[in-house]
């Protein structure tokens, strides 16, 4: 079975601690994660985990099993891109005479859908959401003009079909 | 109707609300406060004190193992905890229900490197169903009753809960109610009764169907379901390690044990049959040898309690999910009676061909070293098949599972998953204090013996009556087998020079004896099992005597090896 990426998403009680546990269940299958995710979701007091993996099928399986498994996990969910909406988030701090000596950027900037979010005296921060491809596009052309720092997030995704947590916790 | 009392008290209130009289553990500066209240509660919770930590949580399993109930030890922060951690580790993959407290610094000195601060939740996450800090006094009740239902509900395991200094010290409103549900945990998964009808089908129509039970069974209480399926479809049922004592060791339909050192007919055969029904049980790499060979003619059907352990090692035909007791009381009336004689027969061959090769060899050898076979024969003899086994790790435990024998169900105690040596001698303290009706006998080698002998000073100071025999070939014998077979004979620091053991079971005034003769074996298992007190009998045993049969790691389960 060959490695694919897997969007996991894990529905949780908001506990201190639990981000330790179920990183530890990763670690002890020695699988590396691309991306982690963790925020509220749409249910009050629920968070929601988005893991980013490349294994195979059964591998993920396995341990979406295994998060399950935790006593504060209410539910977990994994798929593969075509099954959800994802996108990631960047930032990237640029010198501001850049913005006005290369016209270019401003060019980049506009044909990448990015953002300009603010506009110091020796700086400026554009932003740009979309899938890692779109990213790494921007990066790679502003790249040549010099980026003062750039980050950028972990994967967010919604999944097309319905996950049904509010259903899975009044069935509990 | 509330009233208001310490952090440190309502722990021990919470304990007795949970039916806890027994607690083993070792004090220390962070759960002080605990310790004082427990000197007060004196009369109604008994505390052990072991020589070690790693020894509270083996006498807690014991207690666990022998009387289904949830064990409990205590320890201090820092060393007192990490010294928990093996025992915690074994609980987990044994799935032995158990809740540890540990104290820990004060809330104010968290994460300050303070005296005897370890992040023992951080450390104890990966080996633990739950865990959880209090900083907060108005949290315990609470808490406690949360992790006694975690610990003993759904597939137990063992639960830390670590208390700061400060919150043992404050006052809080103490109001306990148990807990019987946790929002996100459902312990037991619903049964599918279209999965309960298809397995049933597919048993029905099995011309040669085997049983493997697991320690599912015991822990479900599922005994008398699994003896009614096992009678009336007349399917041939071997054991795992863990699964031992779930079924009469003399009944007719039970064929031996799975795994390793198991049985040759049932290991064989798994690789014959046409339909493998696994009840309770997990499919161990230690049962299957290698997974690519492992019954791939078979369609399994998977009788589970957890979700995850289905298709993780062995991809199922039927996985029928919930609690064995509940599922084989459903699947029964859908059962067809049969009897499968001639399949049985095959099983009947295989043991003969054992029987031939090795098991005459154990009991009635013919040279004039010992086998740790006859001593456990001996202690059938002895104890009417009735005695509590608590076996340690290496080649004494597997011929204690391969030729101890037993009626009673929770009678076979030993570290499976984790193979930890120095379990069993705190083992069985827990074991005897569970069940002080019944004979508890330790069997142990002079290895893991002394990884926790200094357990004897518990059986010293508690006068718990255990028996413990020392089966001495003054080698860690299971490593020393594996250098002759697979090292080229090649000892590497497995030959042991051994210190006096009576002298030192005597050192702790417990009565002690050693037996190097066939003709004094019988005589001396006979005086220690009518001792009324603890009792340690050294058995000297021939020094390089190996355990078949045999599957060698990696090989399939129909290569085992007969010598």
């Amino acid at each position: 079975m060959e490695n694919k990426k897997f969007t996991i998403s894990v529905y949780s009680e908001n506990n201190i601690g639990l981000l330790n546990r179920i990183s530890a269940i990763f670690l002890k299958r020695h699988i590396n994660i691309e991306s982690l995710t963790v925020s509220e979701s749409e249910i009050e007091n629920v968070s929601r985990f988005i893991i980013v993996v490349r294994i195979t099928e059964s591998s993920v399986k396995k341990l979406v099993g295994q998060i399950e498994k935790q006593i504060e996990v209410i539910k977990a969910f994994y798929h593969t891109n075509e099954e959800t909406i994802y996108r990631e988030s960047a930032l990237f701090k640029i010198a501001s005479d850049l913005l006005f000596d290369e016209r270019q950027i401003q060019n980049i900037i506009k044909e990448s859908n990015s953002e300009i979010v603010t506009v110091a005296r020796d700086f400026f921060v554009i932003s740009k959401s979309g899938r890692r491809s779109e990213i790494l596009d921007v990066y790679n052309k502003l790249k040549p003009y010099g980026i003062k720092q750039f980050v950028r997030s972990g994967r967010i995704s919604v999944s097309k079909d319905e996950m049904a947590i509010s259903k899975i916790l009044k069935d509990y | 109707m509330s009233t208001k009392i310490t952090g440190a008290e309502a722990v021990i209130k919470c304990l007795l609300e949970e039916g806890a009289d027994l607690v083993y553990g070792y004090p220390g500066g962070a759960i002080m406060p605990i310790y004082d209240e427990l000197y007060k509660y004196q009369d109604k919770l008994q505390h052990v004190l072991t020589r070690h930590e790693q020894g509270a949580t083996h006498s807690a399993q014991g207690f666990a193992r022998a009387t289904g109930k949830v064990g409990v030890a205590m320890a201090t922060s820092g060393p007192g905890a990490t010294n928990l951690i093996t025992g915690i580790a074994d609980a987990q993959i044994d799935s032995t229900p158990m809740v540890c407290i540990t104290g820990q610094v004060a809330t104010h000195l968290l994460g300050s490197d303070a005296f005897q601060e370890t992040d023992i939740v951080g450390i104890s996450t990966p080996v633990t169903k739950w865990n959880f800090q209090i900083t907060d006094a108005a949290e315990i009740p609470a808490i406690m009753a949360k992790a006694f239902y975690i610990a003993r509900s759904g597939r137990p395991g063992p639960v830390l809960i670590d208390i700061t200094k400060d919150a043992q010290l404050a006052e809080l409103d103490y109001k306990y109610k148990k807990c019987t549900s946790i929002r996100s945990y459902r312990p037991i998964p619903l049964i599918d009764s279209s999965k309960v009808e298809q397995a049933a089908e597919v048993i029905n129509n099995a011309k040669k169907p085997m049983i493997v039970f697991g320690q599912g069974i015991i822990l479900g209480e599922a005994e008398a379901e699994l003896k009614a399926f096992v009678e009336k479809s007349g399917i041939p049922a071997a054991w795992t390690i863990l699964g031992l004592s779930a079924m009469p060791t003399n009944h007719p339909l039970n064929v031996g044990m799975v795994g390793m050192h198991g049985n040759y007919g049932p290991n064989v055969l798994t690789n014959e049959c046409d339909v493998l029904i696994a009840l309770g049980m997990r499919f161990d790499d230690r049962v299957t040898g290698n997974l690519a060979t492992y019954a791939k003619q078979a369609k399994i059907i998977h009788f589970e309690i957890d979700p995850a352990e289905v298709d993780k090692n062995v991809m199922t035909d039927v996985a029928v999910l919930g609690n064995v007791k509940d599922t084989l009381a459903q699947i029964l009336p859908l059962i067809n009676k049969n009897s499968h004689e001639s399949w049985h027969n095959e099983f009947k061959k295989k043991h003969e061909l054992e029987f031939e090769k090795v098991i005459n060899d154990d009991l009635n050898p013919q040279k004039e070293g010992l086998t740790m076979a006859e001593v456990l024969e001996q202690i059938n003899i002895a104890s009417n098949d009735d005695a509590v086994i608590v076996s340690d790790v290496g080649q004494h435990q597997m011929f204690a599972c391969r030729y101890a024998k037993f009626t009673q169900t929770k009678s076979n105690i030993t570290s499976g998953g984790l193979g930890t040596m120095g379990f069993a001698l705190p083992a069985a303290i827990g074991a005897k204090m569970g069940v002080p009706n019944r004979e508890v006998v330790a069997i142990i080698g002079d290895g893991g013996y002394q990884m926790t002998i200094q357990e004897l000073g518990t059986i010293f100071q508690t006068k718990v009556p255990v028996k413990i025999v020392v089966l001495n070939n003054d080698y860690l014998g299971m490593v020393r087998q594996w250098q002759q077979l697979f090292f080229d004979k090649r000892y590497a620091s497995t030959e042991m020079i051994n210190p006096d053991f009576v002298a030192i079971a005597k050192g702790y005034h417990i009565d002690a004896k050693r037996v190097s003769k066939r003709e004094d074996l019988a005589s001396a298992v006979q005086e220690m099992m009518d001792s009324k007190d603890a009792y340690f009998l050294e058995v000297c045993v021939e020094k390089e005597h190996n355990v078949f049969p045999m599957i060698p790691t990696g090989a399939s389960v129909s290569d085992m090896r007969l010598s």
